[in-house]
């Protein structure tokens, strides 16, 4: 049978303070992805290396590598794709590596935090006044934000995020967008002051790549441009009108 | 002039308008007085006519507007390429100084020149 | 420079090094290399696009210096126009005319991220945003060349 090299990084702290490329032969078969190749690793070859996933169907965002130098969801790339190979497979980019193909993700759900990706209503209507309701027009201003599946592609894509690591974000920035566009919604402002501050949006410099290798196709580099231009107007209109502002 | 990054939405605005202006403008001015009319493929003006052109209210509007904005799309642009392409970005107060001090400075020659022609 | 090292490792509450242990893991934090937008193609198109800006200065520069000329009268006037037709002064504005014009058709196609502009209730397809700005392009260009060579 035709067999495929994989080049894997491994992270061994215990044993070694660098990471190594491990090879490892597996079988080819056209129905594989990347995934089941690991897969086929751990249960025939070596059961210590060590990495995450959970549905095997794109929709978890558990399973993201950086495969020959390109973020992308290893449940959803074909082996096939990438033939004769060897094909090289490392940790997402710009994360801090616990062990093989494991990143710390701590500091990414920080930062999705602190963009308040949720309702934030100004009063809470009281239950008999009914549903808040919604026209299928104003679900579409915010509906592709909300199909973030908190993978960490776009962070992996995005050099800025690896400059300068206190960057808030493509990920986060669209899950606020998620929330500002919702007719439902009051916590603009709230948002506003994290996300225009220090290391915010306008650290961004529109490299593009995150809504490239965006798996669901959120489009977050659209998304902090929209902000950039919603926090310059709103910022002339604090200078222009300073008793309208600060709400 | 504060440092502080809250002054951003205004650089990135001058940034955007400038980038705007000089993506629709500044080609066909190279491609003609820099290269067609330099090497003869069309009569050229005289001074006169180009002093009377440069002086017509709008025309110093706009070169203004061009000469300006350009130069602050410039500062906001190279100053976050000198962040990124060469990590300076613990340099930020000289490099916030130097961009935006020569788009300054740009603009005041620019202004002087307009009210002196 | 970059004050990270390639591997982190864990401080106690005094700033002391803790070792290795066992569920005290040791992270490995990449560092990222100055030349990084070198290794890929979609990041030095990239670093190219954001370098156009040096040639917009450069040209802004060159018209202050044309409107310092026409300032100084017709003698200083022929002086620029002898040095603007010098094979030196050609290959430049060619150079600067190549990275001006990747300025533009970059920043055209990028317009879209950006600007939502709605008919009615339908949002503006981008490729309709992307056209109307190289069709402005395009009917800009025209009037400026006419009043600069016909007025």
């Amino acid at each position: 049978m035709e067999s495929v090299t994989l080049q894997v990084l491994r992270y061994l702290p215990e044993e070694k303070s660098e990471p190594f490329y491990q090879d490892y032969d597996v079988p080819f078969q056209k129905k594989w992805v990347i995934l089941d190749a690991l897969n086929y690793i751990k249960d025939h070859v070596d059961g210590t290396l060590t990495y995450r996933w959970s549905c095997r169907m794109g929709v978890c965002g558990s399973c993201g590598m950086m495969v020959n130098d390109q973020p992308v969801l290893t449940c959803e790339t074909f082996l096939e794709t990438y033939l004769p190979g060897p094909i090289r497979i490392a940790p997402l980019s710009y994360f801090a590596v616990i062990r093989d193909l494991v990143v710390n993700t701590d500091d990414f759900l920080g930062k999705v935090k602190r963009a308040k990706p949720w309702l934030i209503t100004d009063e809470l209507k009281p239950v008999t006044e009914g549903e808040y309701r919604q026209t299928p027009d104003e679900l579409k201003e915010y509906k592709q934000y909300s199909m973030c599946i908190n993978c960490m592609l776009c962070y992996s894509a995005c050099p800025i995020v690896g400059l300068d690591p206190e960057f808030v974000g493509p990920a986060a920035v669209a899950l606020a967008q998620r929330y500002n566009y919702d007719s439902r919604d009051d916590g603009h402002g709230q948002r506003n002051k994290i996300l225009m501050d220090d290391d915010g949006i306008y650290s961004c410099t529109l490299v593009g790549e995150c809504s490239v290798v965006c798996p669901k196709a959120v489009d977050p580099a659209g998304a902090i441009q929209r902000y950039k231009v919603t926090g310059a107007v709103e910022w002339w209109k604090s200078v222009v009108m300073p008793w309208k502002s600060d709400k | 002039m504060s440092v502080s990054k809250n002054n951003d939405p205004f650089w990135w605005t001058l940034f955007g308008a400038g980038g705007t202006i000089s993506a629709f403008f500044i080609p066909i001015h190279v491609v003609l007085m820099g290269i067609a009319i330099p090497l003869g493929w069309f009569d050229t003006m005289d001074y006169d006519r180009y002093l009377e052109l440069a002086r017509h209210p709008l025309a110093r509007l706009y070169l203004f507007a061009v000469i300006s904005l350009s130069l602050f799309h410039w500062a906001h642009r190279f100053r976050y390429t000198l962040y990124d392409g060469l990590q300076l970005k613990h340099l930020e107060q000289y490099i916030v100084v130097f961009c935006y001090g020569i788009a300054t400075a740009g603009t005041f020659i620019t202004v002087i020149l307009i009210f002196s022609i | 420079m970059d004050s990270r090292e390639s591997t982190t490792s864990r401080t106690d509450d005094a700033g002391v090094e803790i070792p290795y242990q066992r569920f005290r893991p040791k992270r490995y934090q990449p560092r990222m290399s100055i030349f990084w937008w070198i290794h890929k193609k979609v990041y030095l198109r990239f670093i190219i696009r954001e370098l156009t800006s040096v040639f917009v200065a450069i040209y802004a520069v060159i018209l202050i210096v044309k409107l310092n000329a026409l300032l100084r009268g017709p003698e200083s006037w022929e002086v620029m126009t002898a040095a603007l037709a010098t094979p030196f002064s050609i290959v430049l504005h060619v150079i600067i005319l190549l990275f001006v014009v990747y300025h533009s058709i970059t920043w055209f196609l990028l317009a879209p991220t950006a600007t939502v502009v709605r008919l009615g209730r339908k949002r503006i397809p981008d490729s309709a945003i992307i056209a109307v700005n190289f069709l402005m392009w395009l009917v800009l260009s025209v009037a400026v060349g006419w009043i600069i060579l016909a007025v």
